[in-house]
């Protein structure tokens, strides 16, 4: 018995002349919260659905739960949960018909299949939906009830495809809250998110992808440590002083941040105070006025050009893909 | 996956096609009136001026039957395609059922839907006059020939709307629809038409199926000899799309 609940050696897949996956190698451990973290277009929505037996990949190993995507799709789809990206409903139907129908198509029988709907409307909240179709539920609604479509027969490994992309605070929460509470069932989680704070909320590893391939690979914390826990940002009156006011700030020279178009430098921080006292002072000092001077956690940018060696161009189109 | 399994899912994906139209009875509705009105429209307002031998509404039903299950080609196709495009699609895939229950539970409705239009169709005819004089087992025997015409129908509209899976290619297919609608002999005899025309309307597989239900209903412009051609048409398009479309289904992933 393969102790891996998701195994991936060397995954390709091929769209064209792109590669959507090159190579990527992926280990999930059963009963563990595993995070793939990366920006639009990294992979990590081929991943899943090749891991859901949606797409096939080209080469390489993937087995799910012990058995091949690819030779025992069945058997994979048998003990697998999806949550996509947009809602896996039938939106004519209500809750409670699509529990059922997918229920009945889990072959548990007519009478366990509405037992079981009911148990989930239940539990995530939705018994008072009645026959309402689900076009009409509010986001957080339908994300709760996609979420209990792919707990129907509880399973081993439950995909979740940026879970909350779209969602206000509120249904976030609500989606973060489910998640935990399974997780105590011994169900393995893969979750992929653009968001930092998610997996970091959420995961116990984190694989951070990046054009196709796992580029870096951790706890979250140690990942943070790779990538500088805090920053300090600056932005500087003049720009013609922006050069100069770079090589004042407490970090080595090559880790400062030249944006010139704001006026900004940006730089890595060991220790959150002493580093804005001794910034503050030492541009003081060198009569250099700052319009702001800011702390903050590294943003997932930073994150993804520190474990990628993004190169300038890169750093460019992922920002504005980032501000959009 | 045990054979109950396979009924018991295209059983429920069926269930899935009814349970829409309990919620959209209008548009369940819609469908079925817009036949009638054809029907109505071209026995009335067109048919005047047609040279066929007798009776012209005689002639003209069996006609709009068939075209009726020719068109039926759209419809599959429309509610392929917008599945194809729903999310829910994925969570099908994505579960331990019958790969083709889906596409079952598709033609299981549509075929419904076509019978009971069908009868419709033929309830209103005898409203207009219409009679079928071929007796109860040729008059059964020609709305078995219709259904099977729409089985096939059924299977290209599902293989298109794989192939294309797109809502502006049903569009298409909806507009080339007409012509080989009305390029048959629903309406007119192809020894009216001039001769280039009328060879391709003789062989048009839809002209095969009018003709055979108009001897079947005793009704003017069968002949007898067209009877197996309205049988052998659709059974190889069948032959052709069904394994086709299923495969295509099963391949969706690729």
């Amino acid at each position: 018995m393969n102790r891996d609940a998701i195994l991936v050696e060397g995954a390709r897949k091929r769209y064209g002349e792109k590669d959507a996956l090159a190579g990527l190698d992926l280990t999930v451990g059963r009963g563990t919260v595993h995070g793939l973290l990366g920006p639009n277009g990294a992979g990590k929505t081929t991943t899943v659905r090749i891991l859901a037996t949606l797409l096939r990949h080209d080469e390489g190993v993937v087995r799910v739960a012990g058995h091949d995507v690819r030779t025992e799709a069945r058997e994979v789809r048998r003990r697998i949960g999806l949550l996509g990206q947009h809602a896996a409903l039938d939106e004519e139907l209500g809750g409670r018909q699509n529990l059922e129908m997918f229920g009945r198509l889990h072959h548990l029988g007519a009478r366990r299949a509405g037992i079981r709907a009911d148990e989930l409307l239940e539990r995530f909240g939705l018994a008072d939906t009645g026959r309402k179709p689900v076009k009409q539920f509010s986001g957080g609604m339908r994300r709760r009830l996609d979420l209990a479509a792919s707990l129907i027969t509880e399973p081993e490994v439950l995909f979740l495809d940026e879970p909350t992309t779209g969602l206000d605070p509120r249904g976030r929460g609500e989606v973060w809250e489910s998640v935990r509470s399974l997780v105590g069932g011994g169900t393995t989680v893969l979750l992929t998110t653009q968001y930092l704070e998610e997996a970091d909320q959420l995961a116990d590893r984190i694989s951070v992808v990046d054009q196709g391939r796992v580029v870096a690979d951790g706890t979250a914390d140690e990942l943070k440590a790779r990538v500088g826990v805090d920053r300090i940002d600056v932005v500087v009156r003049d720009a013609a002083r922006l050069e100069e006011a770079a090589g004042l700030l407490p970090a080595a020279r090559a880790e400062v941040g030249v944006d010139v178009d704001r006026r900004r430098l940006s730089a890595p921080v060991a220790d959150r105070m002493a580093s804005l006292t001794a910034t503050v002072r030492a541009l003081g000092e060198a009569g250099i006025e700052a319009e702001d001077i800011a702390l903050r956690r590294p943003t997932l940018d930073e994150v993804f050009l520190h474990l990628t060696d993004g190169e300038p161009g890169r750093d460019a189109s992922r920002r504005k893909e980032v501000a959009a | 996956m045990s054979a109950a399994y396979v009924v018991s899912d295209c059983w429920t994906m069926t269930r899935r096609e009814l349970a829409h139209w309990a919620r959209q009875p209008v548009q369940v509705l819609v469908g079925l009136v817009f036949p009638v009105m054809m029907l109505l429209m071209f026995g009335y307002l067109v048919g005047g001026g047609r040279s066929v031998e007798g009776d012209y509404v005689d002639f003209l039903v069996p006609g709009m039957l068939t075209l009726t299950m020719v068109f039926g080609l759209e419809g599959t196709m429309t509610a392929v395609t917008q599945d194809l495009n729903k999310g829910v699609i994925d969570r099908f895939r994505s579960m331990p059922m019958t790969d083709g229950a889906v596409l079952v539970g598709r033609s299981a409705a549509d075929m419904l839907q076509s019978t009971v239009g069908l009868l419709v169709m033929v309830g209103v005819g005898y409203a207009i006059g219409w009679r079928a004089n071929g007796g109860l087992g040729s008059t059964l025997g020609a709305l078995g020939l219709l259904l099977l015409l729409r089985f096939a129908m059924l299977w290209i509209g599902i293989f298109l709307a794989l192939v294309a899976g797109r809502a502006e290619l049903v569009q298409a297919v909806q507009i080339l629809v007409w012509p080989i609608g009305f390029l048959s002999n629903a309406f007119a005899s192809p020894d009216s038409m001039p001769g280039w025309l009328g060879t391709f309307v003789e062989w048009n597989p839809m002209s095969a199926t009018a003709t055979a239900v108009r001897e079947l209903f005793g009704n003017p412009g069968g002949e007898p000899g067209q009877i197996w051609a309205a049988v052998v048409w659709p059974v190889v398009l069948l032959v052709l799309f069904f394994p086709l479309a299923v495969r295509r289904f099963g391949r969706l992933g690729k």
